[in-house]
C-alpha cells in the first residue's frame, strides 16, 4: 500500500490573540488535488506555512511519504520535495525573472543553468515568460507563472497553491487548471487553498474544509454541490439577498472620456473612462487588480485632482479638481480598498477615526467636542454590529470584517447621496459581507446612487443593477446584470470587448 | 602647476574619510538599514583610533582598533533595531548623540596629544612621476583601499550570488525570508560591516588625514556620507566619485582661503554643507528616479512571520 | 534563551513603565561608570539627582536650563508627530538668537522695556525662516529634512562664527569674537528675586497647555497628526501633506528661535560663539523621554536639565568632564528606545532548543509597531517611535 504523500495528525498553532490552527489532520495521497477550503481567518494560511516549514506547530505531527519529518525551514521542505506557490507574491521587483527564481533555488546552480531550464520547463508547461525581463514590468498574470516555475523547477512531489485565481481573469484561470492536471498526471500532489467553491468543484477531486481553525469535514467535492460544501464551510447558508425593484433617478456620477497619465511608474494609464451612475442604481466595476482601478478610484475620491474639470462630474457639478472634503459636502462617501492606513489610523480610536471623514463632533473654529464623539461613535458600532471593545478600542485591534462594517457604517450614516466602495467584502467573514452587502442594497432602494468595484464577480453578480470591465486603463461599454454572463465578462476582462483599442494585448491578462 | 597637482591629491585624500564611511553606509543600506549614527560612531572610532595610535605608536593598530569600535557600536545599534525592531532612524540617532558625548569624554585627555612620526608613502617609481606623481602616487595605503574597496563591492554587489542575496533582503525582507533566507542575520552581518567601515573611516581622519583629536572633529562628515549614499543612487562607484568631488568641495575653499580670496573664512568653511543640501534639492527632485534606485525596504521594520 | 512575543495590545503599564525603566538602567551604567573613572558611584548618583534639586536656587537653577529644553521639545513634538524629522533644531535656535541679539544690540539707555517683546519677536520670526529653508527644499524638491536641516546647524554655527568676529562685534571686547553685552533694559524680565528664573517658564508653560489643545482638541492638530500616523489615510481624508510639513516646520523653528532669543538675551547677555549648547539635540532626547506628549516632556525636560546641571556639578565636585552630560543623555535615549520594545512584546523563555520565527498577533493586526508610515516624497524618509498611547482622547 503506497504510503500517503502528506499526513498531518493533531496540528495545533496558538497565537497570543488567538489559535490558529486546533487539532488538525490532513491526509494527501500521492497524484491528488486536494482542496483546503475555509473562509478568510480560518487557519489555511498557517497550517499552509506550518507545511513549508515558515512556522512551527505548537502540537501535532507531520509526515512525508510516511516518515515522520521536523520541517524548520523552507529550505528543508523544499529539499523534501514540498513547494509554495504564494499568495502573496515573494518576488523582488527590481531583480530579474531568472534573479528571482534563481534565489528561490538552492546555491548549486549557476544563473546561466538557471536561466535555460527556465526557458525549457516554461515551454514544456506552456508558459509564457522571458527569463530576463525585470519582474516590476510583468503584469500580476505573468508575475504568477515565475513563481509557479519557480516551484516547477524544484520538480516537486506537493505543490502547494494559496488561493491562486484571486489575481487571474477566468481564462487564465483555465490556462492554470490545464497545468495543475499536467502535474498532478504526473504524480505530483496538489494541495489547493481557496474559498471558491466552483472552481474547487471542477479541479480537486478531495476537500478538507476549516472553520475557526478546526476541521469540520472531509470530502470529495466532486460528490458535494455549492450549497453542501458551503454549509461546511459556514455552518449555515448565507441568507438570500432580496431585490427589489430598479427606481432609477437623475445622474448622480458621470465621467466622460476621464484620461490620465499614471502617478507612479508602477501605474497604469487611464484611457478615455466613461461611465454613469444614477440615483437608485448600483453599478459594478468588474476587473482584475492592476488595470486602473486604483488609479479612478483615485480620482473619483479627491484624492488625485489632476483630471481635466469637464472629465468628473457629480450631481451636475464639475468636481474633478475637489478635494475629499469638497465632494463629501457633495454628499459623495468614498470606502477605500485598503482599511488599516487608509480607511481607518491603526493606532488610533474608533471614535478618533471617525474624524477623517464626519464632522458632526467637530465646533466652532475646529475644537473637537469629545463627548459627542464617543457617543456618535457608539451609535455606529450599534447600528452595524461591529464587535469592538468600545468606540475607545483602537482600529486595528478590531477583525478585519468588524472594522469594515464599521468604516462602512461610517461613511453610509452620514446619508450620502453617492457611495462609492471599493472591495467591500475582501477578507470579510460571511456574516459582515452579508451586512454589508445588504446595506449597500438598502442604500440604493432608498435612492442613493452606488458604484462598487470589486474583484470578485460573484458578489459584482449579486449585488448590481449594471456592469462595466476595466481592463488595461480603458472601461467596457455597460451591461445589464440581467444580460450578463461569467464567459463574457471574462472575456472583457482581457479587454476583448468591441472596440477596445487594444483587443491584441489581451493574452498577457 | 605642482600646486595643482597637490590639490588633487589632497582632493583624493579628503574625499578617503567620506568615500569609506559612505561605502559603509551602503552596505547597511542596501539591505534595507539605514544607519543615522555613522557621525556619533565615527567620533568613537576617531578618538579610539588616536588612541591606540597614541599609547601602541602603531597606526594600523590604530584603525584596528578604530574597526572594532566601530563594529561594536554598530552591533549595539543592529541588535536594537534588527531583533528589537526599534524605529532605525531613532536609534541611529541616539548613536550618534551618544558618540558624540561619549568621544569628547574619552578623548578628554589626548586632545594635546602628538602622534608619532608619520610614514611618507611613496608608490615606487609611480610616486617619482611628474605631476601625476603627487596627485596620485604618494597616497597612505588607506586611500588606496577606497578604491579597491569600491571595486569589490561592484563585484561583490553584482556578481556574486550573496551579494544578490543581500540586495533581496533590501529589496524585501518578507520575500526573502518566505524563500527561507536568514534575513536577520544578513542584515546584522550587514550592519556590523557597515560599522567597521565607518569606523575606519573615523580612524583614519584623526590618524592621518588631520593627525590630532579635537571634539566633534568629524564636524559632519558623517552625515555628508549618508547624504552622498542617496545622492550617488546607491551604486559604490558613483559614491566614490561624488566623496571625491565633496573633497574636492571642502580643499577649494581651504585653497581659496590660503591664496587670500577676501571671503570671510566662515563662508567657506559652509560649502561642503551647502553643497550637500544643494545637491540633495537637486537629486531629490524627481521622486521616481529615487524609487526606482533605493532599496525598497530601507527603514520600515522586519517582522519574521507576518 | 529569551524570546520576543508579541502582546495583542499594546502595554498601558510600559508605556509609562518604559522611560522609568530606562531612567534605571542609566543610572545603573552611570554608577558602573564612575566606579570605573574610580570615583564613588554614590556620591555621583547624588550629584546627578540630589544637588540639583536640594535648595530653591538649585530648584531655580533647574528650570532655567528646562525652559529652552522645554519649549523646544514642544516645537519638536509638533514635528515628530507628523512625521517631519526636524534634526535642525539647535541651528533654527542659533539664528534666532542672532535675529534677537541683533535686535538687542539696537537698544541703548533710552529705550524702554518694550524691547524685550520685539526680542522676543525676532527670535521666534529668525528661528522661523531658518526651519522655512528646510520646509521650502522639502515642499518643492522633496529634498529631506533630516539632512537639510542638520547641513543647517553646521551652517548656522558658521554664520554666528562670522557675525560675532565681523559685523557685531563689540569694538571695546579686545578684538574677541563677541558682541557687546547687552543693555540691562533688554534683560528678560524675572520672575522672582533672587532667582535666574525668567518668564520664560511662563512661557514655556503655557506652551505646555497650548500645544495639549492644539493635538488633543483641534482638528487642525488631528489632521497634522494623522500625517504622521497614516499618510494614505491623511489623504484620504483630504488633509493636506503640504501644510502639515510647513506648519511642523515653522512651529518647531519658531520654538527654537524663541528658546535662543530667552538664553541670549537671559542668562547669556550677550551673542558669542557659545551660544550653542546642545540644547537643540538635548530637545530632541526630552521630546521622546517624554513620549512627545506636552505633559510628559515637563518631567523629561526637568531630568534632562538635571543630567546638565549633573555634569557641571561633576566637573567641579568630583573632577569629571562635563562631556559626561552628553554621555547620560545618549544613554537615555539608547535604553528608552530598548524598554519600549516591552510595550509591543512580552520576554520569555524559549522552551525548545530551536530558534522559532517571531509570531504576530492575530491576522486581523498586522505586526505591532507605532512604526506606521512611511511617506513617499523623501527618499530617507522617517518613521515615528512607537506612540503607545495616543493622546487624551
Amino acid at each position: 500500500m503506497t504510503p500517503f504523500r502528506l499526513q498531518l495528525a493533531n496540528i495545533t498553532k496558538r497565537y497570543p490573540a488567538v489559535v490558529a490552527n486546533s487539532d488538525v489532520s490532513l491526509t494527501v495521497q500521492p497524484g491528488e488535488t486536494h482542496a483546503v477550503l475555509g473562509e478568510n481567518g480560518a487557519g489555511k494560511s498557517t497550517l499552509m506555512k506550518i507545511i513549508y516549514g515558515s512556522v512551527k506547530p505548537d502540537e501535532g505531527t507531520v509526515s512525508f511519504n510516511g516518515q515522520p519529518v521536523h520541517i524548520r525551514n523552507p529550505q528543508e521542505a523544499r529539499a523534501l520535495g514540498i513547494s509554495m506557490v504564494f499568495q502573496h507574491f515573494s518576488l523582488f521587483d527590481t531583480l530579474t525573472v531568472a534573479e528571482n527564481v534563481w534565489l528561490g533555488l538552492d546555491k548549486s546552480l549557476a544563473l546561466a543553468e538557471v536561466t535555460q531550464r527556465i526557458t525549457a520547463k516554461a515551454r514544456e508547461y506552456g508558459l509564457d515568460i522571458d527569463p530576463s525581463r525585470p519582474v516590476h514590468t510583468l503584469s500580476v498574470g505573468e508575475m504568477q507563472r515565475v513563481e509557479i516555475i519557480r516551484a516547477l523547477l524544484t520538480n516537486p512531489k506537493l505543490l502547494i497553491l494559496d488561493e491562486p485565481t484571486s489575481v487571474l481573469t477566468p481564462q487564465a484561470v483555465q490556462k492554470l487548471f490545464v497545468v495543475l492536471k499536467q502535474l498532478s498526471s504526473e504524480g505530483c500532489s496538489i494541495l489547493y487553498i481557496s474559498h471558491k467553491l466552483h472552481e474547487i468543484r471542477e479541479l480537486c477531486t478531495a476537500c478538507t474544509v476549516l472553520r475557526g481553525g478546526k476541521v469540520t469535514g472531509v470530502c470529495n467535492p466532486q460528490n458535494e454541490s455549492n450549497e453542501s460544501l458551503s454549509r461546511l464551510m459556514i455552518g449555515a447558508e448565507p441568507p438570500p439577498l432580496q431585490h427589489r425593484e430598479l427606481k432609477t433617478g437623475a445622474v448622480a456620477l458621470r465621467v466622460k472620456g476621464l484620461t490620465l497619465a499614471r502617478d507612479d511608474q508602477f501605474g497604469v494609464d487611464l484611457d478615455g473612462v466613461s461611465l454613469d451612475v444614477r440615483a437608485g442604481e448600483v453599478v459594478g466595476i468588474a476587473g482584475v487588480s492592476g488595470n486602473g482601478q486604483k488609479e479612478l478610484l483615485y480620482a473619483l475620491s479627491g484624492e488625485d485632482t489632476r483630471a481635466e474639470p469637464a472629465m468628473i462630474e457629480m450631481f451636475g457639478h464639475s468636481a474633478a479638481r475637489l478635494r475629499p472634503r469638497g465632494r463629501r459636502r457633495l454628499g459623495v462617501h468614498f470606502v477605500p480598498e485598503e482599511r488599516l492606513g487608509r480607511g481607518a489610523v491603526p493606532t488610533l480610536s474608533l471614535a478618533q477615526n471617525m474624524l477623517l471623514t464626519r464632522d458632526n463632533a467637530i465646533g466652532k473654529s475646529g475644537w473637537i467636542r469629545i463627548g459627542a464623539l464617543q457617543t456618535h461613535a457608539a451609535k455606529i458600532i450599534a447600528r452595524f454590529n461591529v464587535k469592538a471593545g468600545g468606540p475607545g478600542a483602537a482600529a486595528r485591534s478590531l477583525s478585519g470584517g468588524n472594522l469594515q462594517k464599521f468604516i462602512v457604517g461610517r461613511e453610509i450614516d452620514a446619508n450620502p447621496k453617492l457611495f462609492i466602495v471599493a472591495q467591500p467584502t475582501w477578507g470579510v467573514d460571511v456574516g459582515a459581507a452579508a451586512l454589508i452587502r445588504g446595506e449597500i442594497l438598502a442604500l440604493r432602494d432608498a435612492g442613493c446612487a452606488v458604484l462598487v468595484v470589486s474583484e470578485e464577480l460573484d458578489e459584482l453578480f449579486e449585488i448590481s443593477d449594471r456592469l462595466y470591465v476595466i481592463a488595461k486603463g480603458q472601461l467596457s461599454p455597460s451591461v445589464d446584470r440581467a444580460a450578463a454572463t461569467v464567459p463574457q465578462i471574462g472575456e472583457w476582462m482581457s479587454g476583448l470587448w468591441q472596440g477596445a483599442a487594444t483587443a491584441r494585448e489581451a493574452a498577457h491578462a | 602647476m605642482d600646486g595643482y597637482a597637490l590639490l588633487l591629491g589632497s582632493m583624493l585624500s579628503a574625499g578617503t574619510v567620506l568615500a569609506i564611511a559612505s561605502l559603509g553606509l551602503l552596505i547597511n543600506e542596501k539591505a534595507g538599514i539605514v544607519n543615522l549614527g555613522a557621525e556619533g560612531l565615527m567620533l568613537c572610532a576617531a578618538i579610539a583610533g588616536f588612541a591606540v595610535t597614541v599609547q601602541t605608536g602603531s597606526s594600523w593598530l590604530g584603525f584596528a582598533g578604530g574597526m572594532v569600535t566601530g563594529a561594536f557600536l554598530a552591533a549595539v545599534f543592529g541588535v536594537l533595531v534588527i531583533w528589537l525592531n526599534t524605529n532605525q532612524y531613532a536609534t541611529g540617532l541616539a548613536l550618534s548623540l551618544f558618540g558624540v558625548g561619549f568621544s569628547a569624554f574619552a578623548g578628554i585627555n589626548y586632545v594635546q596629544a602628538k602622534l608619532p612620526e608619520s610614514v611618507q608613502y611613496k608608490l615606487p617609481f609611480l610616486g617619482d612621476l611628474p605631476l601625476v606623481g603627487p596627485a596620485l602616487f604618494r597616497h597612505h595605503p588607506i586611500v588606496y583601499f577606497a578604491v579597491a574597496l569600491t571595486f569589490a563591492l561592484i563585484w561583490f554587489l553584482y556578481r556574486t550570488r550573496s551579494g544578490l542575496v543581500l540586495r533581496s533582503v533590501g529589496e524585501s525582507p518578507e520575500s526573502a525570508h518566505a524563500l527561507g533566507y536568514p534575513v536577520r542575520r544578513i542584515r546584522f552581518l550587514a550592519v556590523l560591516a557597515g560599522g567597521a567601515l565607518c569606523g575606519l573611516a573615523g580612524a583614519y581622519l584623526s590618524v592621518v588625514y588631520t593627525g590630532l583629536w579635537v571634539e566633534n572633529m568629524v564636524a559632519g562628515k558623517g552625515w555628508i556620507a549618508l547624504a552622498l549614499t542617496t545622492f550617488a543612487t546607491w551604486r559604490p562607484a558613483r559614491v566614490l566619485l561624488g566623496a571625491y568631488l565633496f573633497g574636492g568641495v571642502t580643499m577649494l575653499g581651504f585653497h581659496l582661503q590660503s591664496v587670500g580670496v577676501d571671503i570671510p573664512s566662515q563662508f567657506l568653511n559652509m560649502m561642503p554643507y551647502l553643497a550637500t543640501i544643494v545637491v540633495l534639492a537637486l537629486i531629490s527632485r524627481n521622486p521616481a528616479f529615487i524609487r526606482i534606485n533605493m532599496p525598497a525596504s530601507i527603514g520600515k521594520p522586519f517582522y519574521p512571520g507576518s | 534563551m529569551l524570546k520576543l512575543e508579541a502582546r495583542p495590545q499594546l502595554s498601558r503599564f510600559w508605556s509609562y513603565g518604559s522611560p522609568i525603566l530606562a531612567l534605571l538602567i542609566t543610572v545603573l551604567i552611570g554608577m558602573a561608570l564612575f566606579a570605573a573613572l574610580g570615583k564613588d558611584p554614590v556620591k555621583g548618583l547624588l550629584v546627578f539627582f540630589w544637588e540639583p534639586i536640594r535648595s530653591g536656587y538649585a530648584l531655580g537653577e533647574l528650570m532655567v536650563k528646562a525652559t529652552p529644553l522645554l519649549i523646544i521639545a514642544l516645537g519638536l513634538a509638533v514635528c515628530f508627530r507628523s512625521n517631519v524629522w526636524n534634526i535642525g533644531a539647535e541651528g533654527q535656535f542659533v539664528i534666532g538668537a542672532i535675529a534677537a541679539g541683533y535686535v538687542a544690540l539696537l537698544a541703548d539707555k533710552s529705550t524702554g522695556p518694550w524691547i524685550v517683546a520685539a526680542i522676543i519677536a525676532a527670535g521666534v520670526l529668525g528661528g522661523m525662516a531658518w526651519a522655512a529653508v528646510v520646509a521650502l527644499l522639502r515642499d518643492r524638491f522633496n529634498a529631506n529634512e533630516i539632512l537639510v536641516s542638520l547641513m543647517l546647524v553646521y551652517v548656522a554655527t558658521l554664520v554666528l562664527g562670522y557675525v560675532v568676529a565681523g559685523p557685531l562685534k563689540d569694538p571695546m571686547g579686545f578684538n574677541f569674537p563677541q558682541s557687546k553685552t547687552f543693555d540691562a533694559v533688554t534683560q528678560i524680565p524675572r520672575l522672582m528675586k533672587g532667582s535666574r528664573v525668567s518668564i520664560g517658564l511662563l512661557i514655556a508653560l503655557g506652551g505646555v497647555a497650548a500645544l495639549w489643545i492644539f493635538l488633543f482638541r483641534t482638528r487642525a492638530g488631528f489632521a497634522q497628526q494623522v500625517g504622521g500616523l497614516a499618510p494614505a489615510a491623511a489623504r484620504y481624508a483630504g488633509f493636506s501633506a503640504r501644510r502639515a510639513v510647513w506648519i511642523a516646520l515653522l512651529t518647531s523653528g519658531g520654538a527654537a528661535g524663541l528658546a535662543g532669543a530667552l538664553e541670549v538675551a537671559g542668562p547669556i547677555g550677550q551673542l558669542t560663539p557659545y551660544v550653542p549648547a546642545g540644547y537643540g539635540f538635548a530637545a530632541i532626547i526630552v521630546a521622546f523621554v517624554g513620549r512627545l506628549h506636552p505633559v510628559g516632556m515637563v518631567f523629561s525636560a526637568i531630568l534632562m536639565s538635571m543630567f546638565y546641571i549633573g555634569g557641571e556639578l561633576a566637573q567641579s565636585r568630583l573632577g569629571l568632564p562635563k562631556s559626561l552630560t552628553g554621555v547620560f543623555q545618549g544613554l537615555l535615549l539608547f535604553t528608552l528606545l530598548a524598554c519600549d520594545t516591552l510595550i509591543a512584546y512580552r520576554v520569555r523563555r524559549k522552551a525548545a532548543p530551536k530558534p522559532a520565527p517571531l509570531s504576530p498577533a492575530s491576522p486581523a493586526s498586522s505586526a505591532p509597531s507605532g512604526t506606521a508610515s512611511l511617506q513617499v516624497s523623501t527618499p530617507l524618509t522617517a518613521q515615528p517611535v512607537a506612540h503607545a498611547t495616543e493622546g487624551a482622547l
